[in-house]
């Protein structure tokens, strides 16, 4: 399952572009000044330690960040139109219909008191104007393509009555079920055990690729990053440090940052010492970087580095880096 | 020196039972006849997916949670039914370093409260104050990190004071339960690189339980795969991820993607859902989901079997199944 290598039409208008997105919790700034953009079909996999805003990324893009968050910049441009500018009624009709999110938890998205069917077909009696028996007609079928048993019965039980790895499965299916443009999902492997979650993975990869649909894909997992995403984007205390193509943000890691992370990872394949260990923690910034966030922990530092926050540049064909190291 | 090993666990069985009042009184077999051993200043990998029966392993060995049936004996000594006040001095030699360390630290004690306190109940003579400066060094924190409380430290660190207590009391054996599965990616190579110096220095036997193989295959020396609370294979690391013999752990291994995008990942289908240990499969536990299950897997219970040196698997079919076999 390696699709990095496919290439997706450089030459395709972007789909989804985000712009100086800056978004707080308080005093706390958890993103700052992101800049990213998806073509049609292309999967981002937005990756980072847990506190570095990748979450807070994908929910600003679909509107559905915690009260306590606000955007207090940027602009999220989803085919021609501003979703942070738009009516919460205008978002209410793309969410579920041409955006879908994919959640972290199966538990918690789904309402424990009402049965899988009723919930799974929102979007299609919403969106499509479906009976609900027409949904679920229509949603036992997809399930049945993704190669789940017994779809209708499945649609009979409750959420508790599902395993997590099933659970899933029908979040998928619902975010799916309206042909969406773009989906962004959280995490949404995580809470799975790796057989489940390689199973979970090829059936969203199918889904996606057979419907061209683009996805971000938010996780922290450097491995499922390496197999399912054309383009890798590495956050940092809530900033862009890095974007490449997969193979290349693998292959030729330009940011110090992203050097020592993946020389960090345990890798299954093999037994290695920690290279380069990493000193100290993520800061937490609560005002516009002066100067690059990673400083106090790279090996690298520079005088440059505490004087100024770095640009994102372009070091090769779509591989940028914010980075002093190369050149002003 | 004896040949006799640290921790020998026979036939090991914890069940629990669950039900009752309206629903039916059903038995949760967690754990059902496990037999390994473990030297001394060993690591001993086990690993498994949710609901495996690992965690319970782990505890029962340490009487956390009572057996069932079976033989726990500790440096030749058996455990398995004495009382816990009998318990009580054996418990210096056998410890345990909880997943969260958000949950294990008091939050209302210091670190210095936190980590005299193992040395007061066993009443460890000496300088107490000058133990925890010494554990503390031990684990890489500074001194001063005495005076401070849990919420000051990060993910990592916790947990550096969750092993620093553990080690307190120099045990024999130290039970580690999914102690990387918080922490970021960052923090997990340095924390193994932590175990692995305080194993040298303490002369302690890790039983590391984890759901993540990659991290199991940086630290242990042997591994064992447990599935619906049975072992279904035990070998030296190296043996085990180069050469697994049972298709769970074949598949297991799969996939597992590498964090490298140019090596492939195929991850293998795996028919149906992860049982339940109340309905237990007959025969071969793992037959419903293996795709080389023959007539002979439904009816009839493997046994584990040495193929190679210190190599035991439990399959009818092994060594001849699997990929590239």
């Amino acid at each position: 399952m390696t699709y990095a290598c496919e290439s997706i039409a450089d030459m395709a208008e972007p789909l989804l572009e985000i712009r100086g997105l800056t978004v707080r919790y308080g005093s706390r700034l958890a993103v700052w000044n992101v800049d990213l953009a998806l073509r049609p079909g292309e999967v981002l996999g937005l990756c980072g330690e847990s506190g570095a805003g990748k979450s807070t990324v994908g929910r600003a893009v679909v509107r559905l960040l915690p009260d306590s968050a606000r955007v207090v910049a940027g602009a999220v441009r989803f085919k021609g139109r501003d979703l942070l500018a738009v009516t919460e009624a205008e978002m209410r009709a793309l969410r579920g219909a041409d955006l879908a999110l994919i959640p972290q938890d199966p538990l918690s998205a789904l309402n424990p008191a009402f049965r899988v069917g009723l919930q799974a077909t929102d979007a299609l009696r919403l969106h499509r104007g479906l009976s609900r028996r027409d949904a679920e007609v229509q949603m036992a079928r997809l399930l049945g393509r993704m190669g789940i048993p017994g779809p209708a019965e499945l649609l009979l039980r409750y959420p508790h009555e599902l395993s997590g790895g099933m659970r899933q499965r029908v979040l998928i299916a619902m975010a799916f079920s309206c042909e969406p443009s773009l989906v962004i999902a959280d995490e949404p492997t995580t809470a799975l055990d790796v057989t489940t979650q390689a199973q979970i993975l090829r059936i969203l990869e199918g889904l996606r690729a057979e419907r061209g649909v683009a996805s971000l894909f938010v996780t922290h997992d450097l491995g499922v990053v390496a197999h399912v995403a054309h383009t890798v984007a590495i956050v940092y205390a809530g900033c862009l440090v890095e974007v490449a193509p997969t193979v290349a943000l693998f292959g030729s890691p330009a940011h110090p940052y992203t050097q020592a992370l993946l020389a960090q990872v345990p890798r299954a394949d093999r037994r290695a010492e920690a290279e380069g260990s990493l000193e100290g923690w993520m800061p937490v910034l609560h005002e516009a970087p002066r100067a690059c966030p990673f400083r106090e922990r790279c090996p690298k530092r520079a005088a440059a580095c505490d004087e100024a926050m770095p640009d994102l540049r372009e070091i090769a064909p779509g591989h940028r880096v914010a980075c002093h190291l190369y050149g002003q | 020196m004896t040949d006799r090993p640290l921790l020998d666990v026979q036939d090991l069985q914890t069940h629990y039972r669950v039900g009752g009042w309206l629903a039916p009184v059903r038995r949760i077999r967690a754990v059902d006849g496990v037999s390994l051993t473990l030297g001394r200043q060993e690591t001993l990998g086990l690993v498994g997916e949710s609901g495996s029966g690992k965690t319970t392993f782990g505890r029962t060995v340490l009487r956390l949670v009572e057996p069932t049936a079976g033989r726990i004996l500790l440096d030749g000594q058996d455990v398995t039914r004495l009382s816990q006040a009998a318990l009580r001095p054996l418990r210096r030699r056998m410890q345990i370093v909880f997943q969260n360390p958000y949950a294990s630290l008091n939050p209302r004690k210091t670190v210095r409260q936190i980590l005299r306190q193992p040395l007061r109940t066993h009443r460890v003579p000496g300088d107490h104050a000058a133990l925890v400066a010494g554990l503390l060094q031990r684990v890489g924190l500074p001194a001063e990190a005495a005076r401070r409380y849990p919420h000051e430290f990060s993910g990592g660190q916790r947990q550096r004071i969750a092993i620093a207590r553990a080690l307190a009391l120099h045990p024999d054996l130290v039970v580690a339960d999914e102690i990387t599965s918080g922490l970021d990616v960052t923090v997990k190579l340095r924390v193994l690189a932590l175990l692995r110096e305080l194993q040298a220095g303490f002369r302690v036997a890790y039983l590391f339980i984890s759901h993540d193989l990659a991290v199991v295959r940086q630290i242990a020396d042997r591994v064992a795969v447990m599935y619906l609370g049975q072992i279904v294979e035990e070998a030296p690391t190296a043996s085990l991820f180069e050469r697994p013999l049972h298709p769970y752990t074949q598949i297991l291994q799969a996939s597992v993607p590498v964090p490298d995008p140019t090596v492939a990942w195929e991850p293998p289908a795996l028919a149906g859902e992860p049982p339940s240990p109340i309905d237990v499969p007959a025969g071969c536990r793992f037959h419903p989901r293996c795709p080389f299950a023959e007539a002979r897997c439904r009816s009839e219970a493997p046994l584990l079997r040495e193929l190679a040196p210190g190599h035991r698997v439990a399959c009818h079919l092994a060594p001849a199944v699997g990929p590239g076999r």
